[in-house]
């Protein structure tokens, strides 16, 4: 059965419990809300603890969005941590021609990596966070990848985003943020253009 | 000014809005959050409310009573187990009229233990005496908060908002915010006539005898029946005030259809999806969503579906060892009125299970081939026996 509302922009965030997914996913929402697009983030909880997989969801759109469900098939996944590449369901329901925004410090040889129906991105956010927040906490450098391969969100966007999800914590913290956000972006660059 | 703000905001910043002046809770997922705005917006000096950290549901609802009793505008939320630990207090409430506004985070009820949406923890309590209003989007929930005291401040009767827990209370969604004037001239200074207080004496609550306490549930009921035009009025009033316009039930291509799929909550979103699906292949298919459960707008519900063929009634709780909650009072509702339609009831979405647009396209393709067997199907059941049925 063919669906009418198939034009909805899906992400996917698979990460571990303290690793900012839920974060990411509002921020991205909110940066992409600022772009002039609807949309919509949620997370899937477990259990919630430090280290569980946690799964969160943006969906993008032109239109109002009016489904509530998980999201199933979508169009990038963004995996805040690899070891969770172990579980191969990180990349079910991928659409051919997905992205896939990996974190990793090493050259991770999967098939699934190499398949040609994905287009993946991998780049060492634990490491470029870790120097600007002194913690490995990929989020905003992921982020900062994403706006490199799509126009949905840009570091313009995701800034005021950064901005406006954590006021409370301080200008030191946002500035922080948007630091490790913008060389994500720029390393992302760097790398598709090589 | 639209903001993209998570439900449990949204709820937060409404009843900000209301400005409460007695606040009690006790933390529950997925409660949680929207307990946590409004400690955060007293904490900022944002609203001059007393906020008390109770002991336990129990005491949460218990403060609440008195805040109203005394006079008070005064808010809380609960969910689950939560809720139900409520549940003496929920009758004693709404059994002394007391316009209280409450929140239920929706979610399923232990045991097996689970965090997630439905619908069996408000369900539970229908019978307590609360209008009980089901909101589709965060948008609603905002809404609907503004209108739940002035339905329950004109009744004298409580009610409780029920929003699906994670899948509101924890989406961020574009929400158009309520502006403060326009919410001050929509919802009058709350002043209670019945208030307690040492000026003038008076009890809330005696005792009765077998010779009255019929004649008090009866005019309890008889309030319940007539809020349904408080409940209309409120939303056409919001209507005319904030341009969004809400009433018992919300009607999705539901005229003159052969199949009308009838939910509650957030749900309706998906089911939205594959009308627009169905129709788009040329089958006479529509929705109503119930907005109001209690008190139950029968007639307002048969209005809509008496011309069609068949209904699916989709619902996130049911009465064990029964059936169906919704679909057996419609179907007692049609007796009633001599219309003679077949129901088609449906749990599904129990503990967080996702009700997608296949699971829902599945079950509109099964009330075609004819009636299921049982009084109702589980929708999307992993069992080895076809016993579940859908």
């Amino acid at each position: 059965m063919t669906h009418m509302h198939s034009a909805i922009y899906e992400i996917r965030f698979h990460g571990r419990g303290g690793q900012g997914v839920v974060s990411a996913a509002a921020v991205l929402a909110l940066a992409v809300f600022e772009n002039g697009y609807e949309t919509q983030a949620f997370p899937k909880f477990g259990s919630e603890r430090r280290g569980a997989p946690v799964e969160a969801y943006v969906r993008i759109a032109q239109r109002p969005i009016r489904t509530h469900t998980q999201i199933y098939t979508p169009d990038v996944v963004i995996i805040q941590d690899a070891t969770l590449m172990h579980c191969a369901s990180v990349f079910d329901g991928l659409k051919p021609g997905g992205n896939i925004i990996l974190n990793s410090a090493g050259t991770i040889k999967t098939q699934l990596l190499n398949h040609e129906a994905y287009q993946c991105l991998t780049i060492a956010a634990n490491d470029i966070a870790q120097k600007h927040l002194s913690r490995p906490l990929p989020n905003m450098v992921l982020l900062g990848a994403f706006a490199a391969i799509s126009d949905y969100a840009s570091i313009n966007t995701l800034k005021t985003a950064i901005a406006g999800h954590l006021q409370s914590k301080g200008k030191k913290i946002v500035q922080s943020n948007v630091d490790a956000m913008m060389e994500g972006y720029e390393t992302a660059i760097n790398g598709i253009g090589t | 000014m639209r903001k993209l703000l998570e439900g449990s905001r949204a709820v937060a910043e409404a009843v900000r809005l209301c400005e409460p002046q007695v606040i009690a809770a006790y933390p529950i997922t997925p409660q949680t959050h929207i307990i946590e705005h409004l400690a955060q917006f007293v904490a900022d000096a944002e609203l001059h409310a007393e906020f008390i950290n109770a002991e336990s549901e129990f005491g949460a609802i218990s403060i609440v009573q008195g805040a109203v009793a005394a006079g008070s505008r005064a808010f809380t939320a609960s969910a689950s187990q939560g809720l139900l630990l409520m549940t003496e207090v929920l009758f004693n409430i709404a059994g002394m009229r007391l316009p209280v506004v409450m929140v239920c985070a929706n979610r399923a009820v232990s045991a097996p233990i689970n965090i997630f949406c439905d619908h069996q923890d408000s369900m539970s309590v229908r019978d307590a005496g609360w209008i009980q209003l089901y909101v589709e989007t965060n948008q609603e929930a905002m809404d609907s908060i503004v209108q739940a005291y002035y339905i329950a401040e004109h009744c004298e009767l409580p009610v409780m908002l029920c929003m699906d827990g994670f899948l509101l209370t924890h989406t961020f969604e574009p929400v158009e915010l309520l502006d403060q004037d326009t919410v001050k001239s929509y919802l009058p200074t709350f002043t209670f006539n019945r208030m307690l207080s040492p000026d003038q004496p008076h009890t809330l609550g005696a005792g009765s005898e077998p010779e009255n306490y019929l004649e008090y549930r009866y005019a309890q009921h008889q309030a319940m029946d007539k809020s349904a035009t408080i409940v209309t009025a409120a939303g056409d009033k919001f209507a005319a005030a904030f341009g969004r316009s809400y009433g018992l039930l919300d009607c999705y291509f539901s005229q003159d259809v052969e199949t009308v799929f009838v939910t509650l909550g957030s749900a309706m979103g998906v089911v939205r999806d594959v009308v627009d699906t169905l129709r788009a292949q040329g089958e006479s298919v529509g929705a109503v969503r119930l907005r109001c459960f209690r008190p139950f707008p029968a007639e307002a519900l048969l209005a809509k579906l008496e011309k069609s063929c068949r209904v699916i009634v989709l619902e996130k709780a049911f009465s064990c060892g029964a059936s169906g909650i919704v679909a057996t009072e419609l179907r007692a509702a049609l007796q009633l009125a001599g219309v003679s339609l077949l129901v088609h009831g449906y749990i599904c979405g129990l503990g967080g299970r996702d009700l997608t647009c296949k699971v829902v396209e599945n079950i509109y393709q099964q009330s075609l081939a004819g009636p299921i067997a049982q009084r109702h199907g589980f929708a999307g059941i992993n069992v080895t026996s076809s016993e579940g049925g859908g």
